[in-house]
């Protein structure tokens, strides 16, 4: 499968809704909680257990996206979106199968296995496309495609409560919620496969040559892993990943003990209001900040989410207790860089690594998002419960881990400072660039 | 949203108009999004409801 050319006329605009049908649907995978409670009680599983298939599907996207991304770029956007659409698909169809003979393991198989090889090649399928077709505002349109990422657990989440409730919550019921989310995530992801084209090359009367997307610095994956500057975004993206997490993964218990023994404390039901508000806040960020991103500078805006989250977890350790709204505006302030964190990053590759390989170079530094995964949660969770064994209570509970927090934020600023542009000896040759990237070669082709 | 850059000549140089397919493919990703806000934006209220 070659990489679609576009025809002469086509609009760019159309190609943030082909990503978007891509990442709104492997998005659904932040939703699989909903599965977990109906999967315990019909086939006698453990939360560990039912926890299983999201969690190998996790480490299937970090997999797929860093050791698939160089044959993502080869193949083209077209061929990485029909993997996905048949990988994310077909693994709820597997899923679906394992739920209607009560074989877990089948659904281990699908869903994590199969269907994490097409979150994390979906994941990184727009990236290069978009960056290409939007050479002046690369922050925006990956912002949009990443945005959807966040998106997709929205509209899974209450679709397929709605769905378990309709189908019932056995495992006949669960099978059929499966099946139809394999058959209505295929149907939703062609139009992304249909509709996603690499840019045409300029018109000879238009000066010819390359695209200005493919101009500047062109770096390939496997010499980016040699730079400095890879490894520098590597620990600024899980430094800022990690402090997000710390706040989302105990989000809920977080707002209810820092309000505990206050006038106004947090009913359960206003908890999930805020882990609502923390999900929009997430999203907003990724186009907000990543678009942002595109007038004041990648690292500036780095520097945005890394600084300016230590002042929002200080406020939140020193006087989140104290005042409600407060607490909350902090939380989402940090909740919003952690969202623009993710979808700022593409554009700082290009940046830094030229639109050669960026793709298959973000697959490589979406590692720093696995270690982060891990990271985050283990840090919070176990001062959590040390705290808890000590005696203490309430915000106390928090204290070591904001702290932490913040070393981890200022860490990543430290990196984030030590950037600086790839040194020309890194750069591929003009025959290496024309060699691995199709659309250029195909530009200089026509203007020769 | 135009369609015009620098890779694209523009639409009315091919006299192919592209504006229904451009409505159809962002209400196709649009609406499924809207939904899903909608949702959120109802949970999220219990904040200061619940």
């Amino acid at each position: 499968m070659s990489p679609p050319i576009a025809p002469v006329g086509w609009s760019r605009w159309l190609v943030p809704p082909a990503a978007l049908s891509i990442h709104l649907s492997i998005g659904q995978a932040y939703a699989w909680s909903v599965f977990k409670t109906p999967l315990e009680d019909t086939l006698g599983l453990s939360g560990t257990q039912s926890a299983l298939p999201f969690q190998l599907g996790i480490v299937m996207l970090g997999l797929s996206a860093a050791f698939g991304g160089t044959l993502v770029e080869r193949r083209g956007p077209r061929w990485a979106m029909t993997v996905a659409l048949i990988c994310f698909s077909s693994g709820f169809l597997v899923s679906a199968l394992g739920a209607a003979t009560q074989q877990f393991w089948l659904i281990v198989l699908g869903y994590g296995f199969v269907g994490g090889i097409g979150l994390g090649i979906g994941y990184i399928s727009p990236v290069s496309t978009l960056i290409k077709w939007f050479p002046d505002r690369p922050g925006m349109a990956t912002g949009i495609a990443i945005m959807g990422f966040g998106g997709g657990a929205l509209i899974a989440s209450p679709w397929s409560v709605g769905m378990l409730e309709s189908f019932g919550g056995d495992s006949s019921g669960i099978a059929a919620a499966f099946l139809v989310h394999g058959l209505a995530y295929a149907v939703f992801m062609l139009l992304g496969v249909l509709l996603v084209r690499v840019p045409r090359p300029r018109p000879a009367e238009h000066g010819g040559g390359p695209a200005p997307a493919a101009d500047g610095p062109q770096v390939s994956a496997r010499q980016a892993l040699r730079t400095p500057q890879f490894w520098l975004l590597w620990v600024v993206l899980c430094m800022n990943v990690t402090a997000g997490i710390g706040i989302l993964e105990k989000a809920t218990p977080m707002i209810t003990d820092f309000f505990a023994d206050t006038s106004v404390p947090v009913s359960a039901t206003s908890a999930a209001g805020f882990v609502a508000l923390l999900s929009a806040a997430n999203m907003a960020g990724r186009i907000g900040w990543s678009s942002t991103s595109d007038l004041i500078g990648r690292k500036n805006v780095y520097r945005v989410y890394l600084g300016v989250g230590v002042l929002m977890y200080a406020l939140i350790a020193l006087v989140g207790s104290s005042s409600k709204p407060l607490f909350v505006l902090c939380a989402l302030v940090v909740l919003s860089f952690y969202g623009g964190g993710f979808a700022t990053i593409p554009a700082y590759l290009k940046d830094l690594f030229g639109t050669y390989q960026v793709g298959a170079i973000h697959g490589r530094l979406l590692t720093a998002w696995s270690t982060a995964g891990v990271l985050g949660p283990l840090i919070v969770n176990w001062i959590a419960d040390r705290q808890e064994a000590a005696g203490k209570h309430g915000a106390e509970l928090y204290g070591t881990s904001l702290l932490i927090m913040m070393g981890l934020l200022v860490v990543g600023f430290v990196a984030n400072e030590l950037v600086r542009p790839v040194h020309p000896s890194h750069h591929v040759g003009a025959a290496t660039a024309r060699k691995g990237a199709p659309d250029v070669r195909h530009e200089r082709a026509e203007s020769a | 949203m135009s369609g015009t850059n620098a890779q694209s000549p523009p639409e009315a140089s091919t006299g192919k108009d592209r504006r229904p397919l451009i409505a159809f493919t962002w209400l196709w990703v649009g609406v499924p999004l809207a939904y899903g806000l909608y949702e959120l934006v109802r949970k999220a209220t219990q904040l200061f409801t619940g």
